[in-house]
C-alpha cells in the first residue's frame, strides 16, 4: 500500500485548511444570481407546449389562434427551428428532443412553444394551440422494449456491436461487451456459485433549481444567453450548432447554478427560448417548471441487470459475468456501456465479462446523474458479492479485501491501475468504530465499495495581478460545489500569498478559451491544475520585473513565500520584494501582470469508497430507517476538506433516496404518474442522521498536488449499501430499487410464509 | 395584466406596494414585482421549501399564498435577515460550517431556521430536524445544515439575540 511519498512530505500553507467561500455571503443573503434571477428590458416570457402521449404522430399544429392572442410576440414549432446538423446524428438527436419533428417520443416531448408578454397570456395561448395527435404504440420498460414484440421507436436503429448486423430495426441501439480471461474455466473452478437478477427504477438528479435562462438575439446574429449550467462554453457551441450562429458572436454567462449532478451538461429549453427570442426580436425568458423538469429533462437509466459470480471456498472469486440492459430514453445512448466499465472496477478478478445493451423506450431522454450507470451496476455486484460470502462463511469486508484491485490490476475496460485507494478504504472501514456500534433489534449493518473515474479535458484559466496586489482568478468551469474557494486556495498556495487576497469569479464565453463541462468529477482536478499552471506563468513574469527593478539577471531571482528574492553573487543585500510591491509599480515595469494556462488535463485519478449502513427495518410496514452511516472515500489531496465532506454526504443521500424511495412511476398509458416532489420522495432532513465520512489521500501521481475528483463515487456504494443492511436486519435479500416500503414488506412476508 | 390588484404590505420591515394579479402567488409577486429574488421557485407547490417566507411570524411557502393575502401584513424574507450590515448568526454560521454547496435552498433554510429559532431557543438535534423536513436540500445530505443551526442556536442563546 505504498504512499508517493513527495507528496505525503509537501508541506502547504493553504491547499487542505479549511477557507470560507468566497460566494457564501451572495448566497446566504439571496444576492446570488441563479438562471431565473436575471430579467431584461422589454423581455417575454416564454413557456412550452408539452405532448401529453408516450408516443404519438403529430398530425397538424395549428398556431393561427395562439398567434393571434393580443400579448402574444411569437409561436415556434419545429419549423423555426431547421435542421443544420449536417448529417450529425448526435446533433440531431439533440435538435429532436428540443422540439419534437414530426412525432412526440414521451409524455412531455416539447411540441412547440410561445413568446408573450406576461405569464397569463403564455398559458391563455398554450391553450389555444392546436395539435392534432395519432397515438401510437409505446413501450416504457426496458426489457420489453428488447422483445420482438415490441413497437419499434426508429426505424433507422440497426443495433451496433452485434456480429452479424442484425436485418432488422429494433429498440436496442447497442450491445458492449468487455472484461478479460475464460469465464467459463473460472465457474469450473470455483466451489460456490450465486446467480441473480435485478431491478433499478429511474431516478432524476432532483436539483431544486428548475431549468431557466434569458435568450436575446439580436437581428445581426449577436446574441446573449443567460442561463444554469453546467458548461457555459458547451452550451454555446451547441446553440450556436443548431441555431446556426457564429460561436464568437453568442455570449454565454453561466448563473449560479441550483444543482446540476449532470442533468444540466444538455440543452433542453435553451435553444427554444433562443429561436424565440429570434422570431420576436426582444429577449425572451423562459423557466420550466418542476413537472417539466420531471417530465422533460434528462433523468437516469432504469435498468435490468444479470451477475453471476464463483469463488473457490478461501473467498478467491474465480469468474463474474454481469449482463446489462440500460435504457437511455428515446434516443440512442452509451449507458450501458459506462455500466460495463464499472461493474467490476473495484476487484481484480482473474475472469471478468461485462455485456451491456443499450435500449431505446418511450421515455425522456436520458443524462448523466453523477457516475453515471455505475450506482445501478454496483448495487447489483455488491449485493451479489454479500450473498457469495454469506454462502463461504467470510466476512462481507473480508470477502472484498480478498479480492480488491490494486496498484497493476487491470482494469475490467482495459488500462492498468497506477496507485488507488479501494484497499485503504477497505481497511478503514475494517477499522472505524461506526463497525463496532452495537445493533438494536430489526437493525443490519451493511458494506459497499464504489468507484468512479474522472475525467480532465479542456481547461482554459487566466489569472490577473491587480495594482494593489489582489489577484483576480478567472476560471471556464462552473462552480457547482464550492470551487471557487479551492481555486483560490491554489493560487495563493502557488504564489505565496493569503487566501483573501485571491477573487475567483466564473467568466463568460467572450472573456476564456473553450472549457469543458463541469461533469467527470473534472471541476476541481483540471481547473486546479490550470491554476496551478497559470500561477506559475504569472510568477515568471513577477520574478522577470523584480530582476528589471533591481538591474539584475533573471536567472538570478526566485520566488519564495510570495516574495521575489535576488540569490548569487552581490545581491544579497537587496531586500526582498513582495507581489504587492512589485504589482504596484507594474505600470511602470511594463504593463499589467498576469498568467494565463491552456490545458487538456490529462491522468485524472480514479475515486474509490468504501460505505458503512446502519438500517432499522419496521417489519410491519417495511420502512427502512437509516440509522448510522459512514462514507470513507479517497481524495488524492483534499484541497478543502469541508467541501470534500460534502460531496461524500451530499451523493451518500442521493444513493440513500435511490436505494430507498425515488422511482419514475409510469403508468399503462406510458405517462409519468409523479412529476413533483411529493411523490417523487427524496431524502428530507428528518430522514437521516448525521453523515460520518472519512478522507483519505492516495495522492495521484498525475496532478501537482496528487488531486483526485471527488464529486461522484460517493453515490455510487449506497444503494448495495442499504440493500446489504436491510438483509442483515430481515434475512430478506433485496434485487429491486427502490427499496420502498411496500417492497420490503411484500419480501419480508414471503421470506414469512415460506419459512 | 387583467384582474390586477393593489397591495399594501410590510416587507422586512419596509412599506411596500405593488401590483398583481388576484391569481398570482406572494413568491412570483415578491420576486417579479417587489424584485426580491431571494425567494426561489423549486416546485411551485409547496413541496421543497425554497421559497419559504414568514407571513406575520409563521413560516409559509410563499408559493402557496396570494400576493394579495399579503395586504396589511408584515412579510419577511431572507433579504431581512442581516441588520445594519451585519449577518445574522444564522448565515455566518452556515457560511462557516459549509452548509451550502449550491445555495438554492440556503433562503428558504435560513427562514425556516430562524423561524424554529424563533419559536425554541434551544431544539434538539430531532427537533431541529423536523423543523425543516419541509425544506429540501440536494447537495448537502443536511448533515451541515444542522450543525450551522445548532452552533447558530448556541451563539443566539449566548448572546440572546433576537
Amino acid at each position: 500500500m505504498g504512499h508517493d511519498q513527495k507528496y505525503v512530505d509537501k508541506k502547504y500553507e493553504v491547499v487542505g485548511t479549511r477557507f470560507n467561500r468566497p460566494d457564501g455571503i451572495d448566497k446566504v443573503t439571496g444576492k446570488a444570481r441563479y438562471g431565473a434571477d436575471a430579467s431584461a428590458p422589454g423581455q417575454l416570457v416564454g413557456r412550452v407546449l408539452r405532448s401529453p402521449h408516450a408516443h404519438a404522430q403529430i398530425l397538424k399544429i395549428n398556431t393561427k389562434k395562439a398567434e393571434q392572442l393580443p400579448g402574444v410576440k411569437a409561436v415556434v414549432t419545429f419549423e423555426d427551428m431547421p435542421d443544420l446538423t449536417s448529417g450529425d446524428q448526435g446533433l440531431a438527436d439533440i435538435l429532436e428532443n428540443c422540439m419534437a419533428r414530426g412525432r412526440a417520443l414521451y409524455d412531455g416531448h416539447a411540441v412547440a412553444a410561445v413568446a408573450a408578454v406576461d405569464e397569463q397570456t403564455a398559458a391563455k395561448a398554450l391553450k389555444l394551440i392546436d395539435v392534432k395527435y395519432k397515438k401510437l404504440p409505446h413501450v416504457t420498460d426496458v426489457d420489453e422494449a428488447m422483445l420482438e414484440s415490441a413497437p419499434v421507436i426508429h426505424q433507422r436503429i440497426i443495433t451496433r456491436g452485434v456480429e452479424p448486423a442484425p436485418t432488422k430495426p429494433s429498440n436496442i441501439s447497442a450491445r458492449t461487451q468487455m472484461g478479460y480471461g475464460d469465464v467459463d474455466a473460472g465457474f469450473a473452478e470455483a466451489d460456490v456459485i450465486v446467480e441473480k437478477t435485478y431491478k433499478t427504477e429511474q431516478t432524476h438528479q432532483g436539483y431544486i433549481e428548475p431549468h431557466a435562462c434569458l435568450a436575446s438575439v439580436n437581428p445581426d446574429g449577436t446574441a446573449e444567453l443567460w442561463v444554469t449550467t453546467q458548461g457555459h462554453f458547451v452550451f454555446r457551441n451547441v446553440c450556436a450548432s443548431l441555431l446556426g450562429f457564429d460561436i464568437a458572436k453568442l455570449k454565454v454567462t453561466s448563473s449560479e447554478i441550483g444543482g446540476g449532478f449532470g442533468g444540466k451538461t444538455h440543452v433542453w429549453a435553451e435553444p427554444v427560448a433562443l429561436a424565440l427570442s429570434r422570431k420576436a426580436n426582444r429577449p425572451v425568458k423562459l423557466v420550466m417548471g418542476r413537472d417539466e423538469v420531471f417530465r422533460a429533462t434528462g433523468p437516469t437509466s432504469s435498468t435490468s441487470i444479470d451477475v453471476k459470480m464463483g469463488a473457490k471456498k478461501d473467498g478467491t472469486i474465480t469468474a463474474a459475468v454481469a449482463e446489462m440492459r440500460y435504457q437511455g430514453g428515446a434516443f440512442p445512448g452509451n449507458w450501458a456501456m459506462l455500466a460495463c466499465m464499472t461493474a467490476f472496477a473495484c476487484y481484480d478478478i482473474k475472469n471478468n465479462k461485462s455485456i451491456g445493451w443499450d435500449v431505446i423506450v418511450n421515455r425522456p431522454k436520458v443524462a448523466a446523474y453523477r457516475a453515471p450507470s455505475a450506482p445501478m451496476a454496483a448495487f447489483a455486484v455488491e449485493s451479489t458479492i454479500d450473498v457469495l460470502a454469506k454462502e463461504i462463511g467470510v466476512s462481507p469486508i473480508d470477502m472484498r479485501l480478498k479480492n480488491v484491485a490494486r496498484e497493476g490490476t487491470v482494469a475490467p475496460y482495459g488500462p492498468t491501475y497506477g496507485p488507488i485507494g479501494i484497499e485503504h478504504t477497505l481497511q478503514a472501514v475494517k477499522d472505524h468504530p461506526h463497525m463496532r456500534a452495537k445493533l438494536k433489534k430489526n437493525q443490519g449493518r451493511g458494506v459497499a465499495c464504489g468507484f468512479w473515474f474522472n475525467i480532465g479535458g479542456q481547461t482554459c484559466t487566466d489569472l490577473n495581478i491587480g495594482v494593489d496586489g489582489t489577484v483576480n482568478l478567472a476560471l471556464g468551469t462552473v462552480d457547482v460545489g464550492g470551487s471557487r474557494s479551492s481555486m483560490a486556495m491554489i493560487a495563493a498556495e502557488e504564489l505565496g500569498i493569503p487566501y483573501e487576497q485571491v477573487r475567483a469569479n466564473i467568466a463568460d464565453t467572450t472573456s476564456l478559451g473553450h472549457n469543458d463541462m463541469t461533469e467527470g468529477s473534472r471541476g476541481t482536478f483540471s481547473s486546479g491544475m490550470a491554476t496551478v499552471f497559470a500561477a506559475r506563468d504569472a510568477i515568471n513574469v513577477l520574478k522577470q520585473r523584480a530582476a528589471k527593478m533591481w538591474g539584475v539577471p533573471e536567472e538570478d531571482v526566485i520566488w519564495e513565500n510570495g516574495q521575489a528574492v535576488a540569490t548569487g553573487e552581490g545581491h544579497g543585500n537587496l531586500p526582498p520584494l513582495s507581489l504587492k510591491e512589485i504589482a504596484a509599480k507594474s505600470g511602470r515595469t511594463g504593463g499589467p501582470i498576469a498568467g494565463h494556462n491552456e490545458v487538456t488535463a490529462d491522468g485524472a485519478g480514479m475515486g474509490f469508497a468504501s460505505h458503512i449502513c446502519d438500517v432499522e427495518v419496521d417489519p410491519e410496514t417495511g420502512r427502512s430507517t437509516i440509522v448510522r452511516y459512514t462514507v470513507v472515500q479517497d481524495a488524492g489531496k483534499a484541497i478543502n476538506p469541508d467541501y470534500v465532506e460534502g460531496q461524500f454526504q451530499g451523493g451518500a443521500t442521493q444513493g440513500i433516496g435511490w436505494a430507498l424511495n425515488e422511482e419514475y412511476i409510469y403508468g399503462k398509458d406510458g405517462c409519468l404518474q409523479n412529476p413533483g416532489f411529493l411523490d417523487y420522495r427524496i431524502p428530507v432532513c428528518s430522514d437521516l442522521p448525521f453523515i460520518d465520512t472519512k478522507i483519505l489521500e492516495v495522492p495521484n501521481p498525475l496532478h501537482p498536488y496528487g488531486v483526485r475528483g471527488v464529486g461522484e463515487t460517493s453515490i455510487v456504494p449506497p444503494l448495495a449499501a442499504v440493500g446489504n443492511a436491510i438483509a442483515n436486519a430481515t434475512g430478506v435479500r433485496m434485487t429491486h430499487a427502490p427499496m420502498s416500503p411496500p417492497r420490503v414488506l411484500a419480501a419480508i412476508d414471503d421470506l414469512e410464509n415460506a419459512g | 395584466m387583467s384582474n390586477a390588484t393593489l397591495v399594501s404590505t410590510t416587507v422586512n420591515g419596509d412599506p411596500v406596494q405593488f401590483a398583481c394579479p388576484t391569481d398570482e402567488s406572494l413568491m412570483t409577486a415578491l420576486r417579479d414585482r417587489v424584485g426580491l429574488t431571494g425567494v426561489k421557485e423549486g416546485c411551485g407547490t409547496g413541496d421543497c421549501g425554497a421559497c419559504s417566507i414568514t407571513l406575520d411570524g409563521d413560516l409559509v411557502c410563499s408559493c402557496l399564498v396570494l400576493g394579495v393575502e399579503a395586504e396589511g401584513r408584515e412579510v419577511a424574507t431572507v433579504e431581512g435577515l442581516s441588520a445594519d450590515g451585519e449577518l445574522h448568526p444564522l448565515q455566518q454560521k452556515f457560511i462557516d460550517h459549509a452548509a451550502l454547496q449550491c445555495g438554492i435552498c440556503t433562503p428558504g433554510f435560513l427562514v425556516a431556521a430562524k423561524a424554529l429559532l424563533d419559536r425554541n431557543p434551544n431544539p434538539s438535534e430531532t427537533e431541529i430536524r423536523y423543523a425543516l423536513a419541509g425544506n429540501l436540500c440536494r447537495c448537502t445530505g443536511y448533515d451541515k445544515i444542522v450543525h450551522a443551526v445548532q452552533a447558530a442556536a448556541k451563539d443566539m442563546r449566548k448572546k440572546k439575540r433576537r
